[in-house]
């Protein structure tokens, strides 16, 4: 079977969330165990329950420095190792640049960014010593185009792009890759969040016609973490229904 | 030589994949025994395992030969 990962061990941050849910249970279906992570302890247990007894639960803040550096070892303990690092948790506080608040700024690098690199470095001791490993980020379109609202946003998701590759230039040689997808417009509270008259405007510049799903992401997920992609490191992988080709 | 030495040299051995008689005392990592920056940090890696110590960064940033790597332990592990 491709894209078989019985064995692996992976820690999907955000698998509260409907992105990380759908990519948590994809990797589990194909034989992963998978710690869940996230700040809400009832949801993740909701997702655990769907995936059975390959899930662990690991409420964590992101925002909260001692806890970032304590996710790893107890998703190694949990699991008996880490493989796979699914770096997915991350939130917006959107406004004009003009009208944003420092706080909004910082709470927005800190947890889609800085929590990506600790998460990355600590996963990344294990994963060298044994020759494999793969981190994946999930970055955003507008890392890549900019938007307006998000500045913040947008930095934080063009900072992983950044960090991304140099992590995957740094560790290459010992068989870990490490990679970026970048969702166009997916079907999340996220989206669901927007006005009626703005989502049906964004879907009129979506060539496919329809916003995606998180199983679209999922799948995805699924491939850069096979064997199969052993050859791909420092890309991003654009998910967008063909909204930006680049 | 000291017990410490021997298996010093033999993580080096092994995990730079060099032949047993360049790794002297003398011998730097990078300049003689072709290791790159993250082979530096792996062997340190692989020196904490081995001697159950903590070698903080900026002590691992000083160890560039393998008489350093013996020193640092002797003097601060076991
Ligand atoms: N939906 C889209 O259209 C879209 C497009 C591009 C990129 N993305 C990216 O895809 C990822 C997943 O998004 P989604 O659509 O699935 O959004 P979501 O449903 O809102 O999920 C966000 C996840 O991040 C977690 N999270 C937020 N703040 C956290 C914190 N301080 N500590 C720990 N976890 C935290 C949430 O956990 P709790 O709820 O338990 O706190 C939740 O599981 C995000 O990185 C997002 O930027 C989404």
């Amino acid at each position: 079977m491709m894209f078989d990962l019985t064995g692996k061990r992976a820690l999907v941050t955000g698998a509260s969330g409907a992105i990380g849910a759908a990519i948590a249970q994809t990797l589990a279906e194909r034989g992963a165990q998978v710690a869940l992570s996230g700040t809400r302890r009832e949801a993740l247990e909701a997702v655990a329950a769907r995936i059975g007894a390959a899930a662990h639960v690991c409420p964590t803040n992101l925002a909260d420095p001692q806890a970032v550096e304590a996710l790893v070892p107890a998703a190694q303990a949990a699991m008996g190792g880490l493989d796979i690092l699914v770096n997915n948790a991350g939130l917006t506080r959107d406004n004009l640049a003009l009208r944003l608040k420092d706080e909004d700024w910082q709470t927005v690098l800190d947890v889609n960014l800085t929590a990506a690199f600790r998460l990355s470095r600590a996963a990344l001791k294990g994963m060298m010593k044994a020759r494999f490993g793969r981190i994946i980020s999930i970055t955003s379109i507008v890392g890549v185009t900019g938007n307006p609202g998000q500045a913040n946003y947008a930095a934080s998701k063009a900072g992983m792009i950044g960090l991304t590759k140099s992590l995957a230039a740094e560790v290459a040689s010992r068989g870990v890759t490490v990679n970026c997808i970048a969702p166009g417009f997916i079907e999340s509270p996220m989206t669901a969040a927007l006005p009626e008259a703005q989502q049906d405007k964004l879907t009129q510049g979506i060539p496919m016609g329809r916003m995606g799903t998180p199983d679209d992401i999922a799948a995805a997920a699924l491939y850069l973490a096979s064997p199969e992609a052993a050859y791909v490191t420092g890309q991003t992988l654009h998910v967008n229904g063909g909204m930006a080709m680049i | 030589m000291s017990d410490v030495a021997e298996r010093v040299k033999k993580i080096v051995v092994e995990h730079l994949g060099v032949d047993e008689a360049k790794v002297t005392e003398q011998a730097s990592f990078i300049d003689d025994l072709g290791a790159d920056s993250l082979d530096t940090v792996e062997l340190v890696m692989a020196f904490e395992e081995e001697f159950g110590c903590e070698i903080p960064d900026d002590a691992a940033e000083k160890i560039l030969t393998v008489k350093d790597a013996i020193s640092f332990i002797n003097e601060n592990a076991g």
